[in-house]
């Protein structure tokens, strides 16, 4: 077989990935997407939660792959109270198998090729360079070359550190994740709920993500470094005993989610990192998908501009990075800061924040207000989320 | 460190906080390299799964 040369390769069809191969294929550059799965978006690993304004810059909402369209977010509270939230703008649970298919779609007709079943094992190197990577496909292994390297591999990525880049986080920093669809439930089917304290969920929250009137994503994350002395499977089947007790399960999955800062180094010579791999996640509520896109559709441009230019140089490709930290990497950040306030907070400052919540006009209620409850007493940190939180939405 | 891959979920969630880059994933399994692996119990505390266990 003839030696095979792309300007771009791209390590995983995710929403980061996908969105990153159209960018550099509408852009001018030939790209490969190896996937490792038999098809993008399987298995799915997710909440499937959403907000309208994150995704339509990148795509047309199309119903196939919406479940629910969700106007309202709860808050519980340990004691079980809880706090509407209105104003959020709309958001959507997704089909998400669909829905990462489509962005594949996209990537793919404007010029994208996708190679499926294809596991990248490895970097390929020439005079200390990158030049292109090895994969796994149909029993071979195989090579194929190019300018750039773009990791979007998820949580699990291995590119980064194929390249020499620092990307494990601290146990803190990642929150392991048990969840179930359930069926045979009751739900108002609009809203979004969130329940927090230290006994329902250490370190972070669970969650009911509805897809209709009665099935639900319903799920949990758990702290790393609490998931120790509680095991998340064990603690979400003790919730959903309670609050959903004739619920039947209809699909159960593991899953990471990296909840820490962007990582240091995000490129260096020939290659970038985007979505969870470069652990570009909120950090408070764990959503990924548009932060994924988003850091996707930067690499993607950066790169079809360093073939255009022949620079594959980091000096060059800085401008990824310049980006992602305008556009987002900021407010990462700061919510990183916030995260590690916010999922400290003893049950009763849980029970306290939602008492101030519920008697805050629903419409005039956002995180903002949520978030500055929580951390009165500090109010440096108070004013800077509130700058935050003017421009970015839940999600 | 040993990953009992009937209750491995392939989530790669033990992959992240590895110090030493000494887990692979594919497809269809995981494995720990146990030469490289230094014995932190970082995987065997984040899976979800409870699929790793402490012996060789
Ligand atoms: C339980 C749970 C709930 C979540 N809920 C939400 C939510 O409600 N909203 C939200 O916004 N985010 C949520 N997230 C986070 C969100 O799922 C991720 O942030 C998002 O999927 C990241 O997209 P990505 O493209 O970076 O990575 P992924 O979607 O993980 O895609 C990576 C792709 O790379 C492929 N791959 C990996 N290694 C290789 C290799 N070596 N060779 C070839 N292919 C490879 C994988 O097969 C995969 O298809 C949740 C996560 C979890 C675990
Ligand atoms: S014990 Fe630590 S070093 Fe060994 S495989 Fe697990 S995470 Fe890696
Ligand atoms: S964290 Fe557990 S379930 Fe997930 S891949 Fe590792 S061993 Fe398997």
């Amino acid at each position: 077989m003839a030696e095979e040369k792309f300007d771009v390769v791209v390590v995983g069809a995710g929403p980061a990935g996908s969105v990153a191969a159209r960018f550099a294929a509408e852009n001018g550059a030939s790209v490969l997407m190896l996937e490792r799965e038999r098809e993008p978006g399987i298995p799915v690993r997710c909440a499937e939660g959403v907000s309208h304004a994150g995704i339509a810059p990148f795509i047309e909402i199309d119903k196939r792959w919406i479940a629910s369209t969700i106007n309202v977010a709860r808050l519980f509270s340990p004691n079980g109270e809880h706090a509407y939230m209105y104003n959020n703008g709309t958001g959507y649970v997704l089909e998400r198998r669909l829905f990462d298919a489509a962005l594949c779609e996209i990537a793919c007709k404007k010029g994208a090729e996708l190679r499926l079943r294809a596991d990248a094992i490895d970097l390929v190197w020439e005079n200390d360079q990158i030049c292109g990577v090895k994969y796994r496909h149909q029993g071979e292994i195989k090579t194929v070359y190019c300018d750039i390297v773009i990791g979007a591999d998820g949580v699990e990525s291995r590119v980064g550190r194929w390249a020499g880049m620092k990307t494990a986080v601290m146990l803190e920093d990642i929150d392991t994740c048990y969840q179930y669809t359930l069926t045979n439930i009751d739900l108002q089917g609009d809203s979004v709920d969130f329940y927090f304290g230290n006994q329902i969920s250490p370190g972070g929250y669970i969650w009911v993500f509805p897809k209709s009137q009665n099935t639900a994503n319903v799920g949990i994350g758990i702290s790393g470094h609490l998931a120790k002395n509680n095991p998340p499977k064990k603690l979400l089947d003790e919730f959903i005993g309670k609050h959903f007790p004739n619920a039947k399960k209809t699909y159960e999955v593991c899953g990471g989610v990296p909840t820490a800062n962007t990582l240091k180094e995000i490129f260096r010579d020939r290659i970038m990192l985007v979505g969870d791999a470069a652990r570009q996640v909120n950090p408070v509520t764990g959503g990924g998908i548009v932060q994924g896109m988003i850091a996707g559709s930067i690499a993607g441009k950066v790169a079809a501009d360093a073939v255009k230019e022949k620079r594959f140089d980091k000096k060059f490709l800085k401008k990824y990075k310049k980006e992602w930290d305008k556009r987002l990497g900021h407010l990462q950040n700061l919510h990183y800061a916030l995260k590690n306030k916010f999922f400290q907070l003893t049950d009763e400052k849980f029970n306290n924040i939602v008492e101030i919540c519920k008697s805050i006009p629903p419409e005039k209620f956002t995180l903002k207000e949520l978030f500055s409850s929580a951390v009165k007493g500090d109010p440096k940190l108070v004013a800077e989320i509130a700058k935050a939180f003017v421009v970015s939405k839940f999600k | 460190m040993k990953i009992n891959m009937r209750k491995c979920d392939i989530c790669g969630t033990c992959v992240a906080v590895c110090p030493v880059d000494a887990i692979y994933v594919s497809e269809y399994e995981v494995t720990i390299d146990n030469d490289k692996c230094i014995s932190c119990l970082n995987c065997l505390i984040v899976c979800p799964a409870q699929a790793i266990t402490e012996e060789e």
